[in-house]
């Protein structure tokens, strides 16, 4: 009696070892698309689309203080430094809004945000020399105000 | 003629008051005859903060005579502005520089000061008081009680195997 029943357990469990076996061998191989990640519905929105995005923000032709400060302070609280062309758009927004102080308080705070990456902030004043140049900007080192 | 009951009342009376008055009525019982400047927190303020570059207003807002040429000749080309007049109009309106906001403060000398001067005079009051206040010591702290306790102890193979009793050396009546 014993016998039997143990023939009969090795053979449930030899039965389950193939079924698994059989179910990992028919699950497809799917690779995700990196702009579609799993832990969110809806589409991702690419770097290009946020770049583009927040440069027309800045571009508005009647962008008003408010909107200026609105915007600079929320692209400052997300965790990466703003590409050049943001910048731009920023430093002419300021530009039409008569601000410079403003100009001038967007490079340090762009400074700050690279953090220890200290290679990226002469890279965004390299970016954007021809713009500072020609609306005049004055970056906070040429100033001497970039030490306490 | 203070008593002990007459503080107590005192104190609960002046607590209670300071519980139940109004918020100016307790400045000015605090602040005495000063008027303290309080911000109003419903208008927008300044501030420097470096995760906010652009405050809600400029750090002056009242401009001198030559403040407001100055502020005209921001309206033309920035590239006419000397270097002077361009930190002008930064400090117009911001307050500290983002260097000047990073700049460290040395504030944690003073706190680690400050800590252990009152753990060194937390050290003396429990010095003082080791010597004034606490009654003298319970006579089982005497020598002759612990010597006559740790026998007792012995004699009883308190912890033989791995414990008390096992340190001590029964052939040779000595600690192992």
């Amino acid at each position: 009696m014993t016998k039997k029943r143990l023939v009969m357990f090795r053979a449930a469990v030899r039965l389950s070892v193939s079924g698994v076996r059989s179910l990992t061998r028919s699950r497809p191989q799917y690779a995700a698309p990196l702009a579609a990640r799993c832990y969110s519905h809806g589409k991702q929105e690419t770097d290009e689309e946020f770049d583009a995005r927040w440069v027309s923000y800045f571009s508005k032709p009647d962008i008003d203080a408010w909107e200026l400060r609105k915007g600079m302070n929320t692209l400052i609280g997300y965790d990466l430094v703003p590409e050049p062309k943001i910048l731009e758009a920023a430093l002419r927004a300021c530009r039409r809004l008569n601000d410079l102080g403003s100009a001038i308080r967007i490079l340090e705070a762009v400074k700050d945000k690279a953090g220890p990456h200290k290679e990226i902030y002469p890279y965004l004043i390299q970016e954007l020399r021809p713009t500072l140049n020609e609306l005049g900007i004055s970056t906070p080192e040429e100033l001497g105000i970039d030490k306490a | 003629m203070l008593s002990v009951g007459h503080m107590g009342t005192l104190l609960a009376r002046r607590a209670a008051a300071a519980l139940l008055s109004t918020g100016s009525a307790r400045m000015m019982a605090s602040h005495g005859h000063e008027v303290s400047q309080q911000t109003d927190m419903s208008l927008p303020m300044y501030w420097d903060r470096l995760d906010t570059p652009l405050p809600d207003k400029p750090h002056q807002e009242q401009l001198s005579a030559t403040d407001q040429a100055l502020k005209r000749k921001e309206t033309g080309p920035w590239t006419q502005l000397t270097k002077e007049e361009k930190i002008a109009l930064y400090r117009l309106m911001f307050d500290k520089t983002y260097a000047e906001m990073k700049k460290p403060t040395n504030e944690w000398k003073t706190v680690i000061g400050g800590i252990l001067f009152f753990i060194g005079l937390t050290g003396l009051v429990v010095l003082w008081q080791t010597h004034y206040v606490y009654p003298p010591a319970p006579r089982t702290f005497d020598p002759e009680w612990q010597a006559q306790q740790v026998k007792r102890m012995l004699d009883m193979r308190v912890g033989p195997v791995e414990g008390f009793s096992s340190k001590w050396d029964y052939e040779k009546g000595q600690w192992k």
